[in-house]
């Protein structure tokens, strides 16, 4: 990962950036991200199939934005994020400087948002063979059979809200669930306050959603959070033939009626 | 009281299983679903699963669940009735299968729910419980029992601690009162234990970091901003670290009304949320993320032994399994107690 | 008390609802039951949880002195759930009590000592109960200079209270009002509390002040008394911090190793020296 160094070296000595948001060797076996702002930390930067946290999670936190101009490393999913983010209007062009590896092990700078979206639209994001097996297994149970399997799940949840802390769209100052004139979502992690949360949160997500799977991966408790969201991912894309994070100008799918919509729910 | 040893037999134990039952208790073990193991309702041995270093929770659930009603009311006008919580209801409960670590932090959450106004549900279910614990054969780089007065196969909280010596067989120390009290109920199926001897079943963790070094070095670094900003940065504010602890005990009160009915609830809370300290008027006395890290470290190693005689953590690591961004407490602490002060 | 459930309320009824500012009320409470009533002491300084079944509970101080019995006082300002919930109801309804909380106004050991009280806005709540305790002993004590003020007119609280002072030949009442918050007939002083202070600046010899405010109004008042001769030991404040349980368990007022509902929520300014600033 010599490029990968070298570039961010570069780029915090010569001060285009001040700080470099990336991966690094964390316990065990796995990797952590890690915030360079020295140009001798870049010897702690590393790029493998390792790296799956979203670290566009961090591009929205005070403490980091004050850290100056910031370069991100990115994978796939990460770069979705980013468009999500620009076309929320949460981020700018300004704020864009991303480093990827392709699948081939090239490093690219994509400085633009454009050359985001040119990178993306090449790297065919879709559900993974694997991840649509599952989804069709999940997609061939019954109404009732859904309730009681997503019931089973969510009474384990303990309202921690990693699953909301790892989404880099979860970026809300004061989220949903902390609203208490009226309290929207129940704060305890009964039954109903954890349907309630988990069901809030994949609709609030629905169209947005990147897939970076994060929140199953934060999730202490293992609850499948990622076949929700699939779930969600797929009917968007049936039904409105739109995908979340493909575009820095993109209207949200869920809030925008466009007279072609299938009505096929009104009966 | 003097510690007693004993030896079961796991067929023997499979059948105190049953007696527990019969006398009307519900167990609470270690129980594998999927990929996850945690602790869950069970009522046979065969469904323990004791290969794993630590479940994801704690067993404070036990004690201290994630939601639980305080009392329930009814309203009218000039009028209000409140049902207190009937404590003839709560049940026995047996808890098998937790950790030196985990028995040792029943200690933690006592010194915080009896000081001062004690707090009766919490000591009715303190009451109503058997701690009947297992010790550790394996350890991993997130435990860190023995840098803070514990140990893989310590007996400190537990009212019974087993080891398994192996051929079918537990070592039993018989530690309290209560432990007595149920080896006396499960007549027979606890034998006499000649020459046997549990150290070469335990792990081995290997401390690493002196206690004493620590109080002063937080101390020291209290206004160190940027040490604590960079030690936090990659958090990202979620309760999981403060939800799975064993000793971590903060709780939120949430009234729950429709109508003219409804409860008062206790509920988990966790110092790292960024409302957590909120006051109405929008004034924050910790608005950083650094600040609730930096408090949570100084509230485990700082301010409850300062305050309460008792250290706020016992080692077990399942903040650190459980921290999406790998905070590792061991390697901050590590830090703490080797900065330069 | 060790049986008893530290989380059920005392059942009181709203004997009176005084409105001090627009977004300010007084209540005067009852105990529903007599003989609650008659064994409930508490000491100036403390405070209590006072709750709206199925909106949630709210940590005011107690505002009335335990000189007068029969009924407790609280005054809050309309700012969140439980409050805008409070300042619907009418006199009749049933509220929730839990308390008395926290340490005390060391009123004892301030006999024979002069007496200087400063407060701001709202902050005059928690310096009433006091005020009240002392006026009430009003021999025991030497001189007594309070001083409050307030953004505008209208938000100075307990209006009929301050005429009474002022009334009074043993106490020095100094109000003010900050700049342009006058009325056309407004007879106090003119200027923020810390400025007021220093223009009048009473004698520190023999004499404890008691500074309740905003924390801005804190911040720039201790510097003045300082200055004043006033040392960190004699200048005592309340804290006003999130408090959920009120006894020590939810963690929300942990400050170092104090907790705001236990060890205070009167500190003197050499306690508060010693804790963190995170208050």
């Amino acid at each position: 990962m010599e490029a990968l160094k070298n570039k961010a070296r570069e780029w915090l000595d010569s001060r285009m950036v001040q700080l470099v948001i990336g991966y690094s060797q964390g316990s065990g076996d796995s990797v952590r991200a890690v915030f360079v702002h020295d140009p001798g930390q870049v010897e702690t930067l590393l790029f493998d199939s390792r790296c799956r946290q979203n670290l566009a999670v961090y591009l929205l936190k005070p403490e980091v934005k004050k850290m100056g101009k910031a370069a991100l490393v990115a994978n796939l999913t990460t770069l979705r994020a980013v468009l999500q983010l620009a076309a929320e209007n949460q981020i700018g062009e300004h704020d864009v400087l991303t480093l990827t590896v392709n699948p081939a092990g090239e490093l690219l700078v994509l400085s633009t948002l454009e050359a985001i979206e040119t990178y993306v639209a090449i790297s065919a994001p879709d559900l993974s063979v694997e991840e649509k097996a599952e989804l069709e297994k999940y997609e061939k149970l019954g109404m009732e059979e859904r309730w009681q399997f997503w019931q089973e799940q969510f009474s384990r949840c303990l309202k921690c809200y990693a699953c909301r802390a790892a989404c880099p769209l979860c970026y809300c100052s004061r989220c949903t669930v902390e609203c208490n004139q009226p309290q929207w979502i129940p704060v305890p992690a009964h039954d109903l306050g954890n349907l309630e949360w988990n069901v809030m949160r994949a609709m609030h997500l629905a169209g947005r959603c990147v897939n970076c799977g994060d929140c199953s991966r934060a999730c202490p408790v293992n609850i499948p959070l990622y076949l929700l969201n699939q779930k969600l991912i797929s009917d968007v894309f049936r039904n409105f033939n739109a995908r979340s994070g493909m575009a820095a100008k993109a209207e949200n799918t869920l809030s925008t009626f466009k007279p072609n919509d299938k009505e096929d729910f009104i009966r | 009281m003097e510690i007693e040893i004993k030896v079961i037999s796991r067929d023997a134990l499979e059948r105190v299983f049953s007696l527990w039952l019969a006398a009307g208790k519900r167990i609470l073990a270690p129980k594998k679903t999927g990929e996850l193991v945690d602790f869950a309702w069970v009522t046979q041995l065969s469904e323990v699963c004791l290969d794993q270093v630590q479940t994801v929770q704690s067993p404070k659930l036990a004690i201290f669940p994630k939601v639980e009603e305080l009392f329930s009311y009814q309203t009218a006008f000039d009028q209000v009735t409140i049902q207190d919580r009937p404590l003839e209801a709560l049940e026995e409960i047996v808890v098998f299968g937790l950790r030196p670590c985990d028995a040792a932090a029943f200690a933690s959450l006592a010194a915080i729910f009896t000081w001062d106004s004690p707090d009766q549900l919490f000591s009715a279910r303190f009451e109503k419980m058997t701690l009947v614990g297992v010790s550790c054969a394996r350890a991993d780089e997130y435990c860190f029992c023995t840098s803070v007065g514990g140990g893989p196969g310590a007996t400190t909280g537990s009212d019974i601690l087993l080891t398994d010596i192996g051929s079918g067989e537990y070592l039993a120390e018989i530690i309290s009162e209560k432990g007595r009290q149920t080896v006396q109920a499960a007549a027979g199926k606890f034998q006499p234990a000649a020459g046997k001897e549990k150290e070469s079943h335990l792990a081995k963790v290997v401390p690493s970091f002196a206690l004493a070094k620590i109080t002063p070095a937080l101390a020291a670094l209290f206004d160190d901003d940027a040490f604590w900003a960079e030690q936090s940065r990659r958090c990202l504010g979620c309760g999981a670290c403060a939800y799975v602890c064993p000793t971590c005990a903060c709780f939120d009160i949430q009234d729950e009304g429709a109508g003219d009915s409804g409860k008062r609830l206790r509920c988990w809370d966790s110092c790292g949320f960024s409302m957590f300290t909120l006051h109405t008027s929008g004034h924050n006395p910790r608005p950083l993320q650094s600040q609730r890290w930096r408090q949570r470290l100084m509230h485990k190693f700082a301010y409850m032994p300062e305050r309460q005689k008792v250290l706020g953590c016992v080692g077990c690591g399942r903040c650190s399994r459980a921290c999406p961004v790998d905070m590792n407490v061991l390697e901050h602490l590590r830090a703490i107690a080797e900065a330069k002060i | 008390m060790s049986e008893a459930n530290i989380f059920k309320p005392y059942l009181l009824k709203i004997e009176q609802v005084i409105d001090e500012t627009p977004d300010v009320k007084t209540m005067r409470l009852v105990f529903t039951d007599e003989q609650e009533g008659k064994d409930f002491t508490f000491r100036t300084g403390q405070f209590g949880e006072y709750s709206v079944f199925g909106e949630g509970e709210c940590t005011f101080c107690i505002a009335s002195p335990p000189t007068r019995s029969g009924y407790i006082e609280c005054t809050f300002r309309k700012v969140g759930r439980v409050t805008s919930a409070l300042a619907n109801l009418e006199p009749g309804e049933i509220i929730g009590f839990r308390g008395p909380y926290g340490n005390i106004f060391p009123i004892s050991d301030w006999e024979g000592k002069n007496l200087l009280f400063i407060a701001g806005g709202i902050a005059l709540p928690p310096m009433r109960s006091v005020i009240w305790n002392v006026l009430d002993l009003r021999d025991r004590y030497g001189g007594i200079t309070i001083i409050y003020g307030a953004r505008t007119v209208a938000d100075l609280v307990y209006k009929r209270e301050l005429d009474e002072w002022a009334e009074r030949a043993d106490v020095k009442l100094i109000t003010t009002v900050d700049p342009g918050g006058e009325t056309p007939d407004w007879k106090g002083k003119s200027g923020f509390v810390p400025a007021v202070l220093d223009k009048a600046a009473p004698s520190s010899r023999d004499t404890v002040a008691v500074v309740c405010g905003p924390p801005v109004m804190i911040k720039f008042t201790f510097p003045v008394l300082a200055k004043l001769g006033f040392g960190p030991e004699s200048i005592f404040t309340t804290l006003e911090n999130r408090m959920k349980c009120g006894v020590g368990k939810c963690g929300r007022c942990n400050v170092g190793k104090y907790f705001v509902c236990k060890d205070g929520p009167v500190f003197t300014f050499a306690q508060l020296q010693e804790m963190p600033p995170e208050y």
